[in-house]
């Protein structure tokens, strides 16, 4: 494993068996999902699991870079609920000025993207000017969006005017050449993410900061100012995902985006991206996030088991993909 | 939560501030304060139970010069304990109006309240020693299960084919699925499938989707929730199946009354299970302050059917739920 991490770092890395892992347990997925149910691999059913993934999705790919360089982001699934809560309350205000029409629902896109950036900054500028952890920053952060969505709530649940929800509705539910919007969107996500850990210089920042921030700072590398980055580009990754998210139910509450935070990180650690830091894979994360939402659509459309053990069923196939990546590396 | 809490400090602190304006201009009759300690407005249902707290509380003071309130919500059940011991403590309250946030760690600071001589009302969640309580108001689960089932076994033909979306794994949860059960027994109403939505309108979107890939015939969906009827309509608007099937739901959201109430196909009756039983809490506890009216006992609202009929008094379009 020792030859695949100096050949990453010099960026022409092959995959090796056990980076297969994830991809391997995914294919094990696909295969049981068909031989289970005939519409498992319908176009309805491929769209319904792509679509809802990609709001994990998005925020896990921003995810693996705060955890490639050391760092954590807990916040982000009440980040997104504050967000859409924000958002929904803007549009409502703006529509008697703007009335429901493709300029108003650029403001709403605006403001999300923008609160994202502001909430990223805060937890970014928290982690690098405060010197504080990340996991007591963001546990932090996160009570705090989620009762303050709650707080514009009242309690309730925040709802987009009816009119701008009709005309918002297609960025969920329609698409490009039969593909969904949230899927092109994601895949775009996934893609630069890809780009930007293996081929550009911010990637490599990461790795360096994550595998020793001393070094690091030695090496002539701004180790705060990539670090608030990783955490400003996941706060507009979580916007984004947001932008998604809104006009799907077209509603945000105090339960919204409920553990979130968990998911996009166990998506992260499964596509083999290391907890500790140093080592970012981002089409494993896609890979992960894919996983985490196979198996609860196998589990309801095969009745395999009890509802009341899903969980279980979860918990054996998450540690079971990791394992499979593992393997062969624990001893390195 | 943290927000919450601060508000209700505010709220209490203003209380004190209204008492001590207007205690010596009330000199003639004895004062009584009422305690209310209720869960804080974390998802819809709770916040439907505190606005009409803080509504009924405003009209009872208006109502009742001589009643004082003291509210406090809670995030967690140790923050509820330390509001319950802070009220007999500091506020030396007459009455305690309580929904325990659980069963168990409430029921022996419960207990010492009335072993101090107060008056307790439990509402919603009973507390897990019997006798307690002076007054008990609660909703009624297994009726909400049973309403819902007979209206399904009355408006469908046996072998009609449904699905079904349960809550959060709790007790509460299993009393209305299995008289729900029961109630269609018998029907030749096939339920195709039941698995949990947590009374959450994205986790009960998925669920939908879901089923709509897995099964080409549905006639009928018990959401048995509002919010999870939301997201059902929604995964049946995007697979466009909507004229195939109609969905109830439960509760009593305002949204869903309205819908209900302009006879909307899709959504043909509800269920209530209403916030509002913090009301009628506290209406029959100050009663016990203004009058000689007995009101020991249990207080069980009835779970009914919402039609297009009777929908008017179950709409409250200012609450947040």
């Amino acid at each position: 494993m020792s030859d695949a991490v100096i050949q990453s770092a010099a960026g022409r890395r092959l995959p090796s068996l056990s980076a297969l892992g994830p991809l391997l347990a995914l294919i094990l997925l696909v295969v049981l999902g068909a031989s289970l149910n005939d519409n498992f691999l319908s176009a309805g059913n491929v769209t319904n699991v792509l679509a809802r993934s990609a709001f994990i999705g998005m925020i896990a790919v921003g995810m693996t870079f705060v955890i490639t360089s050391g760092g954590l982001d807990l916040s982000v699934g009440s980040m997104a609920a504050f967000i859409a809560g924000v958002m929904i309350l803007g549009m409502n205000a703006l529509l008697p000025a703007m009335g429901v029409g493709v300029p108003l629902v650029l403001a709403g896109m605006g403001i999300a993207l923008g609160v994202g950036l502001l909430a990223g900054l805060g937890n970014g500028l928290l982690v690098t000017k405060a010197r504080i952890e990340p996991f007591i920053v963001t546990l932090g952060t996160m009570g705090i969006f989620r009762s303050l969505v709650t707080w514009l709530a009242d309690g309730g649940t925040i709802s987009l005017d009816f009119g701008v929800r009709q005309l918002y509705r297609p960025v969920y539910y329609s698409g490009l050449f039969g593909i969904a919007w949230p899927i092109i969107v994601f895949a775009i996500v996934a893609i630069a993410g890809q780009v930007a850990m293996r081929h550009t210089r911010f990637g490599r920042y990461c790795e360096a900061i994550g595998s020793n921030d001393k070094v690091a700072l030695y090496s002539a590398v701004n180790v705060e100012r990539i670090r608030l980055l990783t955490y400003v580009l996941l706060g507009l990754l979580v916007g984004l995902a947001t932008i998604m998210y809104v006009p799907r139910l077209g509603s945000a509450s105090g339960s919204t985006g409920m553990l979130w935070e968990l998911e996009a990180i166990a998506a992260v650690i499964i596509g083999g991206t290391a907890l500790k830091g140093g080592y970012g894979r981002v089409w494993g994360t896609v890979v992960g996030v894919l996983i985490l939402s196979l198996i609860d659509n196998i589990l309801i459309l095969a009745d395999l088991v009890s509802p009341y053990l899903n969980g279980t069923i979860q918990g054996v196939i998450i540690v079971f993909a990791v394992v499979l990546q593992r393997g062969k590396s624990s001893s390195a | 939560m943290e927000r919450r809490a601060f508000l209700t400090t505010a709220a209490i602190g203003a209380a004190t501030a209204a008492a001590g304006v207007s205690v010596p201009a009330m000199a003639q009759g004895k004062k009584a304060v009422i305690g209310v300690s209720i869960p804080s407005a974390t998802h819809g249902f709770m916040g439907g139970l505190n606005w009409h707290a803080q509504e009924t509380i405003k009209r009872l003071k208006a109502t009742y010069p001589n009643l004082e309130f003291v509210l406090a919500t809670a995030g967690a059940v140790g923050k509820q304990v330390n509001d319950i011991e802070d009220m007999v403590a500091t506020r030396n309250i007459d009455a305690l109006v309580v929904l325990p946030f659980e069963s168990e760690p409430l029921t022996s600071p419960v207990k010492a309240v009335k072993d101090a001589g107060k008056w307790v009302t439990v509402v919603d969640r009973g507390l897990s020693q019997p006798g307690i309580e002076d007054l008990y108001v609660a909703g009624d689960n297994t009726a909400f299960g049973r309403v819902s089932g007979e209206y399904f076994k009355a408006n469908l033909k046996p072998g009609a084919k449904i699905v079904v979306l349960r809550g959060i794994p709790t007790t509460l949860d299993n009393e209305r699925v299995e008289a729900f059960q029961a109630a269609i027994a018998g029907s030749g109403i096939e339920i195709l499938d039941m698995q949990h939505g947590n009374w959450n309108r994205d986790k009960a979107f998925q669920v939908m989707q879901d089923y709509l890939s897995k099964h080409k015939q549905i006639d009928a969906v018990w959401a048995a929730d509002d919010d999870m009827a939301i997201g059902v309509m929604e995964a049946i608007a995007q697979a466009g199946r909507q004229k195939e099937m109609w969905i109830v739901g439960g509760a009593g959201m305002k949204e869903i009354i309205k819908r209900v109430m302009d006879k909307d196909p899709q959504v043909p009756v509800d269920v209530s299970y209403t916030p509002a039983q913090i009301s009628t809490a506290l209406e029959v506890t100050a009663l016990r302050f203004v009058s000689d009216t007995p009101v020991y006992g249990r207080f069980i609202i009835g779970s009914t059917l919402i039609t297009a009929e009777n929908a008017a008094q179950f709409y409250f379009p200012n609450s947040p739920f």
